[in-house]
Formats: C-alpha cells, sequence, structure tokens
C-alpha cells in the first residue's frame, strides 16, 4: 500500500548524513595492502561517505522501484491525497499498519545487508594488509 | 515472479559490474545496489504473501502471473532508464562534456 515510504524517509536521511559525513571527511587513509601477486603495495581505504553511499543506492534504487509498482497496481495516484488507501479511514489504518510491519522489515534488511557489506568490506581490508605484511616480512627476510 | 525478474537483473548486473571492476566509468555498481534494494524489499513481500496464502502463493493464476512479469521486465526498464540518467548526467567518462564543447 505504501510500504515503500518507510524506505524513502530513510533514504532521505542517509542521503543528508552521507553530504555532511562527506564534507567532515579529510583526505583518504593511504595503507599498504597485497594485490594478486602479494607484493605490498600503496592504496587508498575507501572513505566511509562512499560506504553511506552503497546504502543511499540500495534505498533510493528500492524505493523508486516499489513506487512504480504501487502506481502499476493503482495504489499511488497523481491526486490529492497521493495514496488511494489514505482516502478511506479503515484502509489508511490497513495502509499504517503495512508500514510499521513490511515497511519497517524493508528497512531493516536493507539496513543489515549493507552492514553486512561493511563487515565483508572490512575483512578484506584485513586480509590485504595482512598479506602485505606477509610480503614485506619475506623480502626482508630475503 | 517481480522479485525473479528483478533479482536476475541484479545478478547479471553485479556479474558484469565484477567483469568491468575496478573501472567505474560506466557507472555499473549504481545499478547493481538499485536492482539489489528492490529485490531485497521484494523478498519481504514475498514472505509476508507467503505468511498468507502458504502453499497458494507458488501456483499463482496465469493471468496473475503474465502481469507480473510485464511488471517485472518494466521495473528492469525503469531501473536502467534511472541509471542512464545518473550516467549522463554524471558523465564519468566526459563523453557528453566533448559533444557539447569542442575543442578550438
Amino acid at each position: 500500500m505504501a510500504c515503500f515510504l518507510v524506505s524513502a524517509a530513510e533514504a532521505v536521511i542517509v542521503t543528508a548524513v552521507e553530504k555532511a559525513v562527506e564534507k567532515k571527511e579529510k583526505a583518504p587513509t593511504e595503507m599498504t595492502i597485497g594485490f594478486e601477486n602479494g607484493a605490498p603495495e600503496t592504496a587508498v581505504k575507501i572513505p566511509f561517505s562512499q560506504k553511506l553511499k552503497w546504502l543511499r543506492n540500495l534505498l533510493w534504487g528500492g524505493t523508486v522501484l516499489l513506487a512504480f509498482e504501487h502506481i502499476w497496481h493503482g495504489e499511488v495516484v497523481p491526486w490529492f491525497p497521493f495514496l488511494t488507501a489514505a482516502a478511506d479511514p479503515a484502509d489508511a489504518v490497513e495502509m499504517l499498519h503495512e508500514m510499521a510491519t513490511v515497511g519497517v522489515i524493508m528497512a531493516l534488511l536493507v539496513t543489515a545487508v549493507w552492514l553486512g557489506m561493511l563487515g565483508v568490506a572490512a575483512l578484506i581490508e584485513k586480509r590485504a594488509q595482512r598479506e602485505a605484511q606477509a610480503g614485506e616480512a619475506t623480502e626482508a627476510a630475503l | 515472479m517481480t522479485l525473479l525478474v528483478t533479482a536476475f537483473a541484479a545478478v547479471i548486473s553485479t556479474v558484469l559490474w565484477y567483469k568491468n571492476a575496478p573501472k567505474s566509468d560506466m557507472m555499473l555498481g549504481v545499478l547493481c545496489l538499485m536492482y539489489w534494494g528492490a529485490s531485497l524489499m521484494w523478498l519481504v513481500d514475498a514472505v509476508f504473501e507467503y505468511a498468507e496464502l502458504k502453499a497458494e502463493y507458488f501456483t499463482p493464476a496465469p493471468a496473475e502471473m503474465l502481469n507480473d512479469l510485464f511488471l517485472g521486465l518494466s521495473v528492469v526498464a525503469l531501473g536502467l532508464i534511472v541509471w542512464l540518467v545518473i550516467l549522463l548526467i554524471k558523465d564519468p567518462r566526459g563523453v557528453v562534456k566533448a559533444t557539447l564543447f569542442k575543442k578550438k
């Protein structure tokens, strides 16, 4: 009915936070990592604002495509009150219930997947740093 | 069906992104995340629908399935259009800029 509005609200907040973080961010951190041949090389760590962009794109993408589905099903209309369910009090209650259940779980799942992506990215960064340290140690031993 | 079509679009765009990474001049990452976001949201929708309909969820009427397939394809097309607009506006390869301004 209007479950995408919860994700849309989160997307607006994430976009604002991302812009604020981007302004405050200093020069990206340099680190030594090991690429495919294990040789240590200097690379730039992805800034947090870039990682926030992943969440922003997940949320906006999902919101736009779901909004289209709601237009397709006639649940969103181009005239006031824009949501057909909002015109009838009984339907409005059902709509709010759907937003509180389906909508909130959608936003939570997308955020959880993004947190998982952050975890995997951190693991890959640590592994690359370890490989570089091992490469440096081997070079020093030779 | 809409979830299935969008999930396939997400997988295909992710494979294309991986093939072209770390180059990002086609902004395929944006397309991937857009489709994955929609797929995750429709997954939640599907779980709720399954909880309501149980096994009936997997045996939709042919007309309903066709409508969902049509919707899924339209969603994929809309995603591609949104991505194309972002690509042309951000213009990471400077193609639009080079077309609009010719060097003297």
